[in-house]
């Protein structure tokens, strides 16, 4: 296709991304500057439409950017009142005793249970009423880089044809050009991978890990709901060696948000993270919560735990990675939101002054960060994540004791990962198969109901966004080694492995993508390149979420 | 001539409706809301005419709450000229619908009413003509074709097993079905150009029009849930267990 002749606008920022780094950034700017064009592009087709969090949030930076967020009616309703950490075996679980001293980082008074994705739309009334522009249903496409700086990004093409010709409709995508771009697509994002390769950001940090989260909804009978109540799990049903382990919270008006989470470094080819999810439901632990009610909404997307060893250079010409674009996450926390914001607000503070004297590179952003709150907490949390990399699920929780009451996260050393994501397959034939059980489609379910309740759509006349680099590599690879892992780690059933038995071939069923970005991690040959598909698609997430 | 076109903010057709627990409708809180599918091939269709010539301008109209000047936003940054407001309950019903828009036609003298057929979360399929009933307009329902001269429209409507060719003296009535047209996308600076648009904002009450409903929902239901199929070993099978468990032959 011929280059398109775009249009094109000028702004002083553009922000890409409408979770909660780019919001509070947004906030930040035209509080500190209200003369400022703040531009921000989202490209779900609401704000809100594509976050999937737990989530139990911590209000800290949420304070320091909005101080009468509760007169302002914040949807932060339900405040965490009791608190258990489990660790099940395949019928019981034991309570882990002393939480707060044995799990300090698991501590969670003060903090609110919330649907981030309402916590986003009301950031978004926020940002609006003091003068942000918001484009919902915009993605980006490209970021324009002129005499080494970044100088914004390309939305995407609308209205191009399957064939990747324009159709009938066919709108061509709109250079937004910024003084300063902040990239705050959440985890593994797609302009942020250019800009890292084009800067080498990456260089003389650890390789990032990730988990995958994936999450229901569910609305249960009002005399079983207790608002406030947290609960965590780990051990069964993963093995020593495989991180992760799911939670169960009770808030807002009966509903239960359940989920779970496994690092994205496991080993087992036959692991399916989304079948471990549905089989958790029939422990005892998880069954008594749920049952009697109905499931409303289902989602799922990666997050980044590599923490403090795995941040890569901030800052670039022309701008900066903010949120879990850059991989703020505190992973024994298991909060990302208050680091996601607080790095947002730091960076729009970087780019004002950067503003002032024509900076090109907003670089006081790094040691606004180092000075700030936030890097003392990511520093005092780093050893953890790793040390069950390390140690595997029971020394790792041993270490994380240790590590909380002797050493209060003042370790001399720093544990470090040493191996992507997509390196830790074993080949299938020196893996075991686990046992996953029928979904029963009153406590578990299969792939396509779930996706059903993500309301998850794509154009259908659209290029696949889910690319092969190299399509021949993967009989080889995928297939023959490791049995198609991508059709397992799907939680939207995108991937499937076509006519096993005479002519295995992989197909792709891109309108399912509730863009998760697992596949573009784990893929063992990091054959699949992830795309922005054409704005406004992808999942559809109702408040709750 | 100027078009008139009445738009209605509903659950977005990509959401599973979820019935409230307690029976007493749909659950619409924090749910996604977008623009009446057939309503934006109203809008694409008065846009089009506008483009040909045949009109000089689009207004568009909601009757809802606050939220919906999204809606008109979305019109205007579709190509609509301008947009009215007119603040009322959640989905009125189409009667008091019709009985404000008669008295926006008669303020704004509109050649031609392009509407969707039905709203897709009551499917009540009725505003249209309650308002040429009204207003004592010729009606040209389900069209999937348009075409405007000397004064007339000539309007393809879809009918069972084809379709029907009406003429209607302007001006008119017309409700828009499926495959009158493909909506356009709303282009990023269409968009940033509709914030400017003229909006204007009214109560239903200044207009003198009662819109207390004059229905009771009884209660709301989802459908029941369909069983799981199963795959049968042969033909006679099949016919064993339509007999015998089916009981349909």
């Amino acid at each position: 296709m011929s280059e398109p002749v775009r249009e094109s606008m000028e702004f002083d920022v553009v922000i890409v991304g409408g979770g909660p780094a780019g919001l509070a950034a947004a906030i930040r700017l035209r509080q500190l500057s209200p003369d400022l064009s703040v531009c921000l592009i989202e490209k779900g087709s609401e704000i809100g439409a594509h976050i999937v969090s737990g989530a139990v949030i911590e209000p800290r930076a949420l304070a320091e950017l909005i101080p009468d967020w509760k007169e302002r009616g914040a949807p932060l309703n339900t405040p965490v009142t009791s608190e258990d950490m489990l660790y099940l075996t395949e019928t019981g679980s034991l309570r882990v005793p002393l939480l707060d001293k044995v799990m300090p980082h698991m501590a969670n008074h003060g903090n609110y249970i919330v649907s981030l994705g309402e916590v986003c739309r009301w950031l978004a009334t926020q940002a609006e009423e003091l003068g942000v522009e918001i484009y919902p249903g915009f993605a980006g496409a490209d970021v324009i880089i002129e005499r080494n700086r970044v100088v914004g990004v390309v939305t995407g093409d609308m209205g191009v044809t399957k064939e990747g010709t324009p159709g009938p409709n066919y709108q061509p995508g709109m250079e937004l050009r910024a003084r300063y771009t902040l990239f705050a697509e959440g985890c593994r994002g797609s302009l942020t991978k250019q800009v890292m390769a084009h800067y080498d950001l990456r260089k003389d940090v650890d390789p990032q890990t990730y988990g995958l989260g994936i999450k229901e909804v569910w609305e249960i009978p009002a005399e079983k709901h207790r608002p406030g109540l947290v609960q965590h799990s780990f051990g069964w049903p993963l093995d020593d060696s495989t991180y992760g382990g799911a939670w169960l919270y009770h808030f807002g008006e009966n509903l239960v948000s359940y989920g779970f989470v496994v690092g994205l470094d496991y080993a087992n080819t036959w692991l399916s993270p989304f079948e471990e999810m549905q089989r958790i439901k029939l422990h005892p632990a998880f069954r008594q919560h749920l049952e009697g009610g109905r499931r409303i909404s289902y989602g799922a997307r990666a997050l980044s735990e590599g923490g403090l060893q795995a941040i890569p250079r901030l800052t670039f010409p022309g701008g900066a990675l903010i949120g879990d674009s850059a991989g703020f996450l505190n992973v024994p926390k298991i909060k990302g939101t208050h680091t996601a914001m607080k790095s947002g607000m730091l960076a729009a503070e970087s780019v004002v002054e950067a503003m002032k004297t024509d900076r090109v590179e907003p670089g006081a952003f790094t040691e606004k960060v180092r000075r700030s709150w936030l890097w003392p907490e990511l520093r005092s949390a780093r050893n953890i994540r790793p040390a069950f990399a390390h140690f595997g699920a029971k020394g790792g929780a041993v270490y994380a004791a240790i590590d909380a009451m002797l050493l209060r996260g003042r370790a001399p050393w720093t544990l470090h990962f040493k191996h992507e994501d997509s390196d830790t397959l074993k080949p299938a034939s020196l893996s075991e198969k686990p046992f996953y059980p029928k979904p029963d489609g009153k406590l578990t379910f299969d792939r396509l109901s779930s996706v059903f309740l993500s309301a998850t759509n794509h154009e259908e006349d659209q290029p696949v966004h889910l690319r092969l680099r190299n399509p021949s590599l993967w009989k080889p690879v995928n297939w023959d080694v490791f049995r198609a892992p991508e059709s397992r780690y799907c939680p939207a059933g995108v991937y499937e492995a076509a006519d096993e038995a005479t002519n295995p071939h992989l197909q792709i069923n891109a309108q399912n993508c509730v863009h998760c970005k697992t596949c573009d991690i784990k893929d063992p040959a990091q054959n699949i390149d992830w795309t922005t598909p054409e704005g406004g698609g992808g999942p559809n997430y109702p408040a709750g979420m | 001539m100027k078009i008139l076109v009445p738009v209605k903010r509903v659950v977005d057709y990509n959401i599973k409706p979820r019935v409230k627990a307690d029976g007493s409708g749909v659950d619409t809180t924090g749910v996604k809301m977008s623009m009446n599918p057939f309503d934006e091939i109203a809008v694409e269709e008065a846009v089009r005419l506008r483009e040909k010539g045949a009109a000089s301008e689009v207004v568009v109209v909601s009757v809802g709450v606050q939220k919906a000047q999204d809606t008109l936003r979305t019109a205007m940054a579709m190509g609509a000229d301008r947009a009215i407001l007119v603040l009322s309950e959640e989905s009125p019903e189409p009667l008091a619908v019709a009985k404000v828009l008669r008295k926006l036609v008669e303020k704004e003298e509109p050649g031609l009413v392009i509407l969707g057929k039905q709203a897709i979360d009551d499917d009540m399929n009725a505003t249209g003509q309650m308002l040429a009933g009204l207003l004592g307009w010729g009606q040209g329902t389900f069209a999937s074709k348009v075409e405007i001269a000397d004064g007339h429209a000539r309007v393809s409507r879809e009918i069972d097993g084809g379709t029907e060719e009406v003429s209607l003296t302007l001006p008119a009535i017309i409700t828009a079905d499926l495959r009158l047209n493909e909506p356009r996308y709303a282009s990023l600076p269409n968009i940033m150009k509709a914030k400017k648009k003229p909006l204007e904002t009214i109560e239903a009450a200044e207009l003198g029009v009662d819109m207390k409903p004059r229905l009771s929902v009884v209660s709301v239901a989802e459908p029941s849930e369909r069983k799981a199929g199963i795959k049968v070993g042969s033909v006679g099978e099949l016919v064993e267990k339509l007999r015998n468990e089916a009981k349909v032959i």
